[in-house]
């Protein structure tokens, strides 16, 4: 009596069966182009715009081909990280801040960029440029950049009598926010990023904490949040959010805010000057006709560094068609390229805070009234420059070391609790240095 | 009064029912309404209940990805996985399940035990691996990594419907000169047919609603609908109306493939619960 078969003729059999599938499962690989070049990029308004322009730089240069890779933010500075890291080569064209750009550049992860003259590399503002040269070369070319200002209602202002500043103080906001706030109609004076992140929260809390005459870190790398700078500045943002802010203030980052002054439900808020050209556009913002702008507050300092954050392609050195990402990155930070988005979809889409020469144009002036503002804020954001004290980092609403996306986020939680009433500002504080000590500790920064 | 308070009963059990749906059906139903809002509808507070649908995000994500080229990347990778998974696990189960030895048990456990392990744990070296082998961004890379994370899930529910099926059927087989393929193939499988189906489905949709492995190891040529839907995640700018509008693309196929299915698997997830 036969009870099966061999176990090695079953093996056998099993073998063949599945030969026939993995033929079918290599067979279902990609083909790969040889000029082909990947584009890690996020999804804003100005990438939407390149990607569907690159048609024209695919026209003029038919040996390259494009491929746009869109991530979510988080997403692809994970994917990015990782790809760099391990030299895997899957981008060609990385977009990335200008905090990634001179710690990368350190690294030996990114290729030196050498455009020729007809690009005019000095055209290029010279705070954002600086931010992208490490030991003089540049590493990386800027498409978009955004500095700090503050958005207001002119209509509440007009009904409550109140006049802003070109340049208010946080003393001057607390009391216009006091005055405008009407909770009964969901009309909230002041509008702040709550949600925790070093790229949410923490943004607008340091460059708070400079002009409030705190900062990071001590010139031996000492934490410094136990300041009494960091208590005061901490304790305003508090204050000032749970008297006239919206409830859920901790789940508000950028987009939130944009919604909710979009929507009529902010007095004030300050923010990202990117967010100019949403507010002023009707198609995206109910009170397009009433929103003023002024400079971003200034602290009891009245100085330090504001904000300056820039969107920029940069080429990784494991790239194998270096010389073709380098034609593309070129066109697509270009004047010509300005000119070409200023042709097809209006000056006022034209990416903001990078050409002097942009800034230069009237067209644009007449199409962004808030263009010079812009200009000046960015001019002004001094990112390298002198905190209260001496520091031994650079940036302004983020710390250039490689620790701070760990270290801002894990205080952006701290701050959000605070925030919440979950614990006090003193609380938060004393937690916050802990917790940054052990970090800068371990990490070797502070010995 | 008997009867009365049995209709009662009826129509308290009835509501819960309807309650329980409703509130897990919501998040969908919620989702294909803001696909029709427009940007600044879409996020105000409170929220509009009442407004006037427009296609426009539906037209803007046709306009800015290649929607096909994601959904042909998910339902080739699923097909392709499910297909693998179920060839693997149909042996291993049927050993377990006839042939258990001593540490079968354990075995079964400690496949399971993987699944409890929390991928991103393994992302270094699952990602190095994959560019050693060239698999990074290929839809081979993703069809072996899902044939493995599901395997073990597959082998468990497989192993649960082959206990069910009577020992005496196959040893009739047997009996009756079958060889081993013969009787897995002719005698086990008809048999175990709706609980081969519904491990089947149910690996499919795990496959398609996979997303950390998607978004780490593919870029553009392998990736399928969960990288199309994070691509409309936008860090500065409104963006709910249209990531609702992708992700009701994305889901759809698989909605309709779950409903179209639905007979097939609750008769598979219901096989040998009533003798």
């Amino acid at each position: 009596m036969r009870v099966g078969s061999p176990p090695a003729r079953i093996f056998k059999q099993a073998l063949r069966r599945c030969a026939g599938l993995s033929m079918l499962v290599l067979a279902a690989g990609p083909a790969h182009a040889a000029s082909t070049l990947t584009i890690a990029t996020v999804n804003n308004a100005d990438m939407v715009i390149m990607k569907q322009l690159s048609g024209e730089f695919e026209k003029s240069h038919p040996d390259i081909h494009l491929n746009w890779v869109t991530l979510e933010e988080n997403v692809l500075r994970q994917r990015v990280t990782t790809d760099i890291a391990t030299r895997s080569g899957q981008f060609d064209i990385l977009t990335i801040g200008n905090y990634e750009v001179p710690i990368w550049a350190k690294q030996g992860w990114l290729a030196a960029l050498s455009p020729d003259a007809a690009y005019d590399a000095d055209d290029i503002l010279p705070s954002v440029k600086a931010g992208l040269t490490v030991d003089g070369k540049l590493y990386a070319l800027p498409f978009y950049a955004e500095s700090v200002m503050t958005y207001y209602r002119k209509d509440l202002f007009a009904k409550a009598g109140l006049t802003m500043p070109d340049a208010p103080t946080y003393d001057q906001i607390r009391t216009f926010a006091d005055k405008i706030t009407d909770k009964g109609n969901q009309v909230y004076g002041l509008c702040l990023r709550g949600k925790p992140g070093w790229g949410e929260n923490m943004a607008y809390v340091t460059s708070l904490v400079n002009t409030f005459g705190g900062q990071w870190f001590d010139m031996a790398w000492r934490p410094m949040l136990d300041s009494a700078e960091w208590k005061a500045a901490l304790t305003w943002y508090v204050g000032a959010l749970k008297a006239d802010g919206p409830p859920g203030a901790t789940s508000n980052g950028f987009n939130e805010n944009l919604a909710l002054f979009g929507s009529g439900h902010c007095g004030m808020w300050i923010d990202s000057t990117v967010a100019g050209g949403l507010l002023f556009d009707p198609a995206q913002s109910h009170v397009a006709g009433n929103v003023g702008f002024a400079a971003a507050p200034l602290g009891p300092y009245g100085k330090g560094p504001t904000w300056l954050w820039s969107w920029n392609l940069a080429i990784p050195a494991s790239s194998s068609h270096t010389a073709d990402a380098q034609t593309f990155v070129t066109w697509a930070t270009s004047k010509e390229y300005v000119r070409l988005v200023a042709r097809t979809h209006g000056w006022v889409a034209v990416p903001a805070g990078t050409r002097l020469s942009t800034y230069d144009s009237a067209e644009y002036q007449k199409a962004a009234p808030f263009a010079s503002f812009v200009h000046t804020a960015i001019d002004r954001a001094d990112p390298n420059g002198p905190t209260k004290q001496p520091r031994p980092y650079g940036g302004a609403q983020f710390v250039a070391i490689p620790q701070f996306q760990a270290i801002g986020t894990q205080v952006g939680q701290i701050v959000a609790a605070a925030l919440s009433g979950q614990t006090s500002v003193d609380q938060a504080l004393t937690t916050a240095q802990a917790s940054v000590t052990r970090t800068v500790r371990q990490s070797g920064l502070m010995r | 009064m008997t009867r009365k308070r049995a209709r009662l009963q009826r129509i308290a059990i009835g509501g819960a029912a309807w309650a329980v749906a409703l509130w897990v059906f919501f998040p969908i139903l919620w989702m294909v309404l803001t696909g029709f809002k427009t940007e600044p509808d879409a996020i105000s507070t409170p929220p509009h209940l009442i407004f006037h649908p427009t296609l426009s995000s539906y037209r803007e994500v046709f306009a800015r990805e290649t929607y096909w080229h994601f959904a042909l990347n998910s339902v080739t990778i699923s097909v392709l996985a499910s297909i693998a998974a179920i060839l693997l696990s149909i042996p291993a189960a049927y050993a377990m399940a006839f042939l258990p030895g001593r540490r079968t048990r354990g075995t079964l456990l400690w496949m399971l035990s993987t699944r409890m392990l929390p991928p991103v744990g393994v992302l270094v070296p699952i990602y190095l691996l994959a560019r050693s082998t060239g698999l990074l961004d290929t839809r081979t890379g993703l069809v072996v990594i899902y044939t493995l994370t599901n395997l073990p899930i597959m082998v468990w529910m497989l192993y649960t419907f082959f206990r069910e099926v009577p020992v005496p059927i196959l040893e009739a087989g047997r009996m009756d000169g079958a060889t081993r393929w013969q009787e897995i193939t002719q005698v086990l499988l008809p048999l175990a047919l709706p609980g081969i189906a519904s491990t089947g489905l149910l690996s499919m949709i795990l496959c398609w609603n996979e997303a950390f492995w998607s978004l780490n190891l593919t870029s553009s040529a392998a990736a399928p609908l969960p990288t199309f839907i994070a691509s409309f995640s936008s860090p500065e700018g409104l963006f709910f109306a249209k990531l609702s509008a992708a992700s009701t693309l994305a889901v759809a196929p698989i909605l309709v493939f779950g409903w179209l299915s639905q007979k097939q698997l609750v008769r598979g997830l219901t096989f040998g619960a009533v003798k």
